[in-house]
């Protein structure tokens, strides 16, 4: 009797193991054309990578497929693709966006729709905290830490006066008030402050000013294409000071974008470099293997600790939208490949970590390791 | 404010003034002979930079590297190509269309202006990024106190300058001129008189399309950085600088162009968020229009182009 209970509990299991398994939607979005496409692309090739692993793996409960869409760094086009993905009924959640103007529109949207998210690149702290939608999540760090972290180490290196270049979405000015804050308050001065529209070509009239003004650097809030052109401008001008970016030029576009220009402009980005992570190194292998025609970029790692983050939500409580998102919700010391993961109430990832990079010979170095950390080079300093 | 930095601001201005005022000429050159707006004008600029950037990339691999043939290579190439498209879009899309209502034209060029756009960002290998353009010319630069006067934007201020008195000349001095002229005034007389329409309009579409690659190439070598958007905000400054001069008006457009930029120059010094200069820029071009609305230099239909 009991071998026969046992031979007809296997054959359950057999056929249980033959059937095909569920599949389960989740979407990523993130700007695929336009100036910043480099880094969406990264995002999408790593958030893909995540998903192919994870349908590799025999143990899996469910079989995942990503929806991709393009928000093309513009916040009406972000609402639109945001409603389409929060309205698919099948998408069980989402990896949402790079750009912080887009991700402050479509927040509204994914609470609208009871969708759960998980940010992996846009920096701006209103994302998390300027609402209780518990759907909302983010991977990465917001630019509060990162611009702290920026004015204490440039104030170490005794810098002391600034102008700030910044565009006028929510990403630069964010980023204009908070570092303006902690400069205020470590003594530095900040000389001229100019908004800039994100699109705009020429810098001239502003670097003239500029060079007037005579900074040692100049803070620039922005994404990678006018980081490009203000850089390159500056060099026309003569202007010697010092070019310090946000996380929103670390990327290989802004190298490949000015050549040996770049030499010594600095930025800061949450999170530890992927290859520094034991995990990191993983990634970037099946990255490799994977042969996908763009580098993950800066925000990758995130887009694929994100994508895991959810995976591994609806492996333990299913492909129910509101299970996910109260599981997410509660994620404490996730091991990933940015680090250990851990929410807050806010759905903010508290990464205690910011790097400083600094472009050497074509490459953003992690400063500790730079020749400028070392003394061998020498950043631009004003008479 | 100190003189040094005011010639700075107007060296600034006059460069700015001299790339619109390349494009808006071609904005009125075409309104001059066949009273059409072409609005993919701007995105014709864009793809002259990127062929002198693929050809710059040709010739280096082909081992060419003195900078002077490169520029001059490279710039040939881009204004006989962008002269081709320029006459191949006036053979196939306007002279098709020259009976059909003009806003047809004008949804159509704006169509073209996309596809050629997209067409780069998809089709040039990793288009949709910025790409860098090789700085090619002199940098020697020659300053006092705040203000520096490089050789490269001086020769690029000379070049543009002479291909609009080159154009003028062409337009004003040629029996091929006359035949523009002739058609832009009254196109069925001169059919009449033996002048060959089709060829005429085609040619001039040929050198508005060359004037925009040389816009293209002298905006690259200045700004050292060309993206497949570059021609869109273009294309709306240039024809804006078209119409405020008079469109149709040769000398209406070189003057709408360096207003233009010197109304952006101004806005930048004046307002504290220099975002705001376009809006100033802008807003003073509507009141500009309110005032005259045929232009500064209102075209007379017996002498327009």
């Amino acid at each position: 009797m009991f071998r026969r209970a046992l031979v007809l509990a296997s054959l359950l299991l057999a056929t249980l193991a033959a059937d095909a398994k569920e599949t389960v939607k989740i979407a990523f979005i993130g700007p695929l054309t336009g100036g910043v496409s480099a880094n969406g692309l990264g995002g999408r090739n790593s958030a893909d990578l995540a998903v192919r692993l994870r349908n590799a793996d025999a143990g899996a409960r469910y079989t995942y497929e990503l929806t991709v869409l393009d928000d093309e760094c513009k916040p009406n086009i972000g609402v639109q693709v945001a409603t389409k993905a929060a309205a698919d009924r099948k998408i069980v959640a989402g990896v949402t966006h790079y750009c912080s103007a887009v991700a402050m529109g479509t927040v509204d949207v994914y609470h609208r729709f009871g969708l759960p998210v998980i940010v992996w690149g846009a920096v701006l702290p209103d994302i998390t905290y300027a609402n209780d939608y518990k759907e909302i999540h983010r991977v990465n760090g917001t630019m509060i830490n990162q611009n702290d972290v920026a004015a204490k180490f440039m104030v170490g290196l005794k810098y002391r006066k600034w102008a700030v270049i910044h565009d006028t979405t929510d990403y630069g000015k964010g980023h204009n008030k908070y570092f303006s804050e902690d400069i205020a308050k470590l003594g530095g001065t900040i000389v001229g402050t100019f908004g800039v529209s994100a699109d705009q070509q020429d810098f001239n009239a502003e670097l003239t000013k500029i060079k007037e003004l005579k900074p040692e650097v100049i803070y620039f809030g922005g994404l990678t294409p006018i980081g490009v052109r203000i850089r390159s401008q500056m060099d026309k001008l003569g202007i010697k000071a010092v070019f310090q970016g946000t996380s929103g030029i670390v990327s290989d576009a802004f190298i490949e974008g000015l050549g040996p220009l770049a030499e010594g402009t600095l930025a800061f980005r949450e999170g530890a470099p992927a290859e520094k992570l034991p995990g990191g190194k993983f990634f970037l292998e099946q990255y490799q293997k994977q042969g996908y025609s763009e580098g993950p970029e800066a925000y990758g790692a995130f887009a694929y600790a994100a994508a895991n983050l959810i995976m591994d939500a609806i492996e333990k409580v299913g492909p129910d939208r509101r299970k996910v998102a109260a599981e997410l919700r509660k994620t404490k010391n996730h091991q990933s490949i940015v680090g250990p993961v851990t929410f807050d109430d806010h759905g903010q990832n508290m990464v205690p970590l910011i790097t400083k990079f600094v472009v050497q010979d074509g490459k953003w170095m992690v400063w500790e390791d730079s020749e400028y950390a070392s003394g061998k080079r020498k950043l631009p300093r004003a008479p | 404010m100190d003189p040094a930095v005011a010639g700075q601001y107007v060296l600034n201005g006059l460069m700015l003034g001299m790339i619109y005022a390349m494009v808006a000429v071609g904005f009125t050159l075409f309104f001059g002979v066949l009273d059409v707006i072409k609005f993919s004008h701007g995105d014709v600029v864009m793809a002259g930079a990127f062929t002198a950037l693929a050809t710059l990339g040709g010739l280096s691999a082909g081992g060419v590297v003195s900078a002077a043939v490169l520029v001059v290579a490279a710039t040939a190439v881009a204004v006989a190509a962008m002269a081709l498209l320029g006459a191949l879009i006036a053979r196939t899309l306007i002279l098709p269309l020259r009976n059909a209502p003009s806003l047809n034209t004008l949804l159509i060029t704006l169509m073209l202006g996309l596809a050629l756009r997209e067409a780069v960002r998809l089709f040039y290998p990793n288009g949709s990024n910025p790409k860098p353009f090789p700085r090619l010319l002199p940098a020697d630069a020659w300053s006092a106190g705040g203000f520096s006067l490089r050789a490269d934007s001086a020769i690029l201020l000379v070049a543009g300058l002479s291909a609009i008195v080159a154009v003028h000349l062409i337009i004003h001095r040629t029996r091929l001129g006359l035949a523009i002229r002739a058609v832009a005034q009254d196109p069925e007389t001169a059919r009449v008189m033996g002048v060959n329409f089709e060829a005429v309009v085609m040619i001039t579409f040929g050198i508005g399309s060359a004037l925009a690659a040389l816009a293209g190439v002298g905006d690259a070598l200045y700004y050292n950085e060309i993206n497949f958007g570059m021609g869109l905000w273009l294309g709306v400054i240039g024809f804006s600088a078209a119409v405020v001069g008079g469109l149709g008006s040769l000398y209406g457009a070189i003057l709408g162009g360096f207003l233009f930029a010197a109304l952006q120059t101004v806005g930048a010094i004046w307002f504290a968020v220099p975002a705001y200069k376009d809006v100033f820029a802008f807003g003073a071009v509507i009141l500009l229009m309110a005032w005259k609305p045929t232009g500064l230099i209102a075209e007379k239909s017996a002498e327009r182009v």
